[in-house]
């Protein structure tokens, strides 16, 4: 059982002076599984996976990941990690092929010609590989830095929001290719802001202000929330969100396309606000099933209560 | 702490790095560029522009009365090329605003009635007057006065007048200037000038080695990969050498060829203390970039370190008349047992036995920056 945990990390604690950016943080990663990292900015999502690849001591907190202690045994973790950082961390003032060269060379792989060649050509990049890296557009950067960060085939892959700046096309490329990894039992812990990128992992734990709220199956995240939805369409609904924010019985309000989504915790006391409105208004309302979108924004409101609770 | 940082020791990595800090370091031409033309640019102000022993000073003379005697005085301090004479003046108030406002750098009084005393042997006084603000530009030349006057007057103190002139004295001292006859500024300013330029530049390109990594964000990811303490170490350092080698070629060549310094010593021996030096630099740059946070904490730490260097050294002033403190101080700077080898070497022809009691330092001071610098690395971004 213990086994088939890639990350299994208790207690993770990092703090930074006065401020707690992680706390108490736990992760069981199964081998082979996608794991979604999502939180608010400044979050500690980062940070978290800086303790995991042993690039940050933790303050307090124990683990394995892929067999070897977080604290003590970092240099044999790194040997199997594939880390690819938030911030570009490739060399600027060097070529597209000297930077995988380099990475390449460090984990003293052999055929090194080879797989940067072949990594070369997977990127569709053979062409460019004697430009500097510096001159590659953004997203380039990134699907560059993803490249490097493979070319030891780590046993796991921690990705910190990889795919910012990514266009669509080669966001759904990037995520065919990690589905390949996982189904040849590579292990990826991934951080991201995007709901279409959450609903392709096995699993996602949610964290906010260091603590870690929600931990679970995909599937099963919107019913973990617990939040109940109606669908309002027609006219002035604009009008009808401001009102209806401003009941106790609506956590929030969303807009999907020309619809209003209207999300509560009390599905009774949601369905009378909703209906009221609706009728003053003259529009049309429905109950849906609360999605996984609505789930996080669920969680972003409640992360901002608490620490409206903590700053007071 | 230390052990671990040597297990695991990979010459491949160590080679990937060292092959990457050099295509950096080749495409970086600016730096580059600087690397050359530093040296070539000192060697030039030192070797040309600074003199220890200055001639041609302006001079003015004040003379209240003219004479035989005043003029061969006059005729002496022309020809001694201490002092070339801006101003001959009968005024008191003109030679003095002259010092004042630096016209001139001197100014000499031939008293009222100097003949006519000097004749009756009244042993009548010359004043000179020096700007001694800059006590180095007034020293030889106030010096060299009194020499000029006995020497000018000689020939004219002759038959009755002999026994004015200054007695004999009962012995001869005679004084040889080794090493360096003709009291060259160069032949002692070069030769140091060398180790300067090495300090100058070494230390301040590897003190970024490790800070311009963690500003361009690319340290987290190094620090991610299995890259030893060791390994970054060497193979950030070690490309300079070559940087090292062609300013001591440049150096050397040019300070043969335009000041004609000798090289007594051998040339084993001088690249040996070099290659010994230039590592010593280095490792001292790369303890500042372990130290510091930015690339212009890094800059402030070489200048921090780079002033004594050049002030307690010998390089500028002599070892010897230093104060106890300042000497232990000394001691403690690669730059003051290089200057000491490659002065011994080059201009006295030293042999090893000579040196090696400059040499065990350096290898003991550079022993000592890199357990320092190993110690110092930070293998996790905390
Ligand atoms: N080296 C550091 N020193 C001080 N504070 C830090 C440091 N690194 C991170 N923090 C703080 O810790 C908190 C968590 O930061 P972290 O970078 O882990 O967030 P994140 O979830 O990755 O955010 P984002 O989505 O913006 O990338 C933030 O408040 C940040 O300011
Ligand atoms: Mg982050």
């Amino acid at each position: 059982m213990n086994g088939e945990l890639v990350i299994d990390v208790r207690g993770l604690t990092k703090t930074f002076g006065a401020l707690k950016a992680v706390d108490h943080v736990d992760l069981a990663v199964p081998k082979g599984a996608i794991y979604g990292f999502l939180g608010p900015n400044g979050s500690g999502k980062t940070t978290t996976i800086r303790m995991v690849c042993g690039l940050l001591k933790p303050n307090a907190g124990e683990g394995r990941v892929l067999g070897f202690d977080v604290v003590r045994e970092s240099a044999r973790i790194k040997e199997r990690v594939g880390y690819m950082t938030q911030r570009f961390s490739l060399y600027e003032d060097l070529s597209i092929q000297e930077n995988l060269e380099f990475i390449a060379r460090l984990y003293e792989l052999d055929d090194v010609d080879g797989r940067v060649a072949r990594a070369l050509d997977d990127l569709g990049l053979a062409a460019r590989a004697k430009s500097l890296a510096g001159r590659l557009s953004g997203g380039w950067k990134q699907r560059l830095a993803l490249a490097a960060c493979m070319i030891h085939e780590p046993a796991l892959l921690l990705l910190d929001e990889p795919t910012a700046g990514v266009d669509p096309k080669a966001r759904r490329d990037f995520w065919d290719q990690i589905r390949r990894f996982a189904d040849e039992g590579v292990t990826t812990l991934v951080s991201t802001h995007y709901m279409d990128e959450a609903v392709q992992c096995d699993f996602i734990a949610y964290i906010a202000y260091g603590k870690k709220l929600l931990d679970a199956p995909t599937a099963e995240i919107p019913k973990k929330v617990g939040l109940k939805a109606w669908k309002m369409s027609g006219p002035g609904l604009a009008r009808a969100a401001e009102a209806l924010e401003a009941s106790d019985d609506v956590a929030f309000t969303a807009r999907f396309g020309g619809d209003l989504h209207v999300v509560g915790a009390d599905a009774a006391a949601l369905a009378r606000v909703v209906q009221a409105e609706a009728q003053r208004i003259g529009a049309h309302a429905e109950p849906i099933e609360a999605g996984l979108e609505e789930a996080f924004i669920g969680l972003m409101a409640q992360a901002q209560d608490n620490a409206v609770r903590n700053g007071a | 702490m230390k052990l671990p940082a040597i297990k695991g020791f990979s010459l491949r990595r160590l080679g990937a790095i060292f092959f990457k800090e050099f295509v950096q370091m080749r495409r970086d031409r600016l730096t580059f560029a600087m690397m050359v033309a530093v040296p070539v640019m000192q060697l030039f102000l030192f070797g040309y522009a600074i003199n220890n022993d200055p001639r041609h000073m302006a001079a003015a003379v004040e003379i209240r009365e003219d004479g035989v005697f005043t003029r061969s005085f006059l005729a002496g301090l022309k020809n001694s090329t201490y002092f070339d004479i801006v101003a001959v003046t009968t005024n008191e108030e003109d030679g003095e605003r002259m010092l004042r406002s630096g016209r001139a750098a001197f100014l000499i009084v031939v008293p009222e009635g100097f003949e006519r005393r000097l004749v009756r042997g009244e042993r009548p006084q010359v004043l000179v007057a020096a700007d001694a603000s800059d006590p180095v530009a007034a020293g030889g030349a106030v010096n060299a006065v009194a020499q000029i006057a006995q020497r000018a007057l000689a020939r004219d103190l002759e038959g009755p007048l002999s026994r004015l002139g200054p007695a004999p004295a009962p012995f001869d001292v005679i004084v040889h200037r080794r090493y360096n006859p003709a009291g060259i500024t160069a032949y002692n300013i070069v030769p140091g000038l060398l180790g300067v330029i090495l300090t100058m530049t070494l230390v301040m390109i590897t003190s970024i080695a490790l800070t311009r990594e963690s500003e361009r964000g690319t340290l987290e990811a190094l620090l991610a990969t299995p890259a030893r303490p060791v390994e970054v170490m060497i193979g950030k350092t070690t490309p300079y050498i070559l940087v090292g080698a062609v300013q001591v070629a440049l150096v050397v060549a040019l300070a043969m060829a335009l000041f004609r310094i000798p090289f007594y010593g051998s040339v084993v021996l001088f690249a040996g203390a070099v290659t010994l030096f230039i590592f010593t630099n280095l490792m001292l740059g790369y303890l500042i970039s372990t130290l510091a946070r930015t690339q212009m904490q890094a800059m402030q730490m070489t200048f921090f370190v780079f002033l004594p260097s050049i002030l307690l050294s010998g390089f500028m002033f002599p070892f010897r008349a230093m104060p106890g403190w300042a000497q232990a101080i000394g001691e403690a700077l690669p730059l003051t047992h290089f200057l000491r080898i490659v002065r011994e070497l080059m201009l006295k022809g030293a042999d090893a036995a000579d040196i090696a009691g400059d040499v065990w330092p350096l290898a003991l001071i550079l022993a000592v920056l890199a357990a320092l610098a190993l110690l110092r690395y930070r293998r996790t971004l905390d």
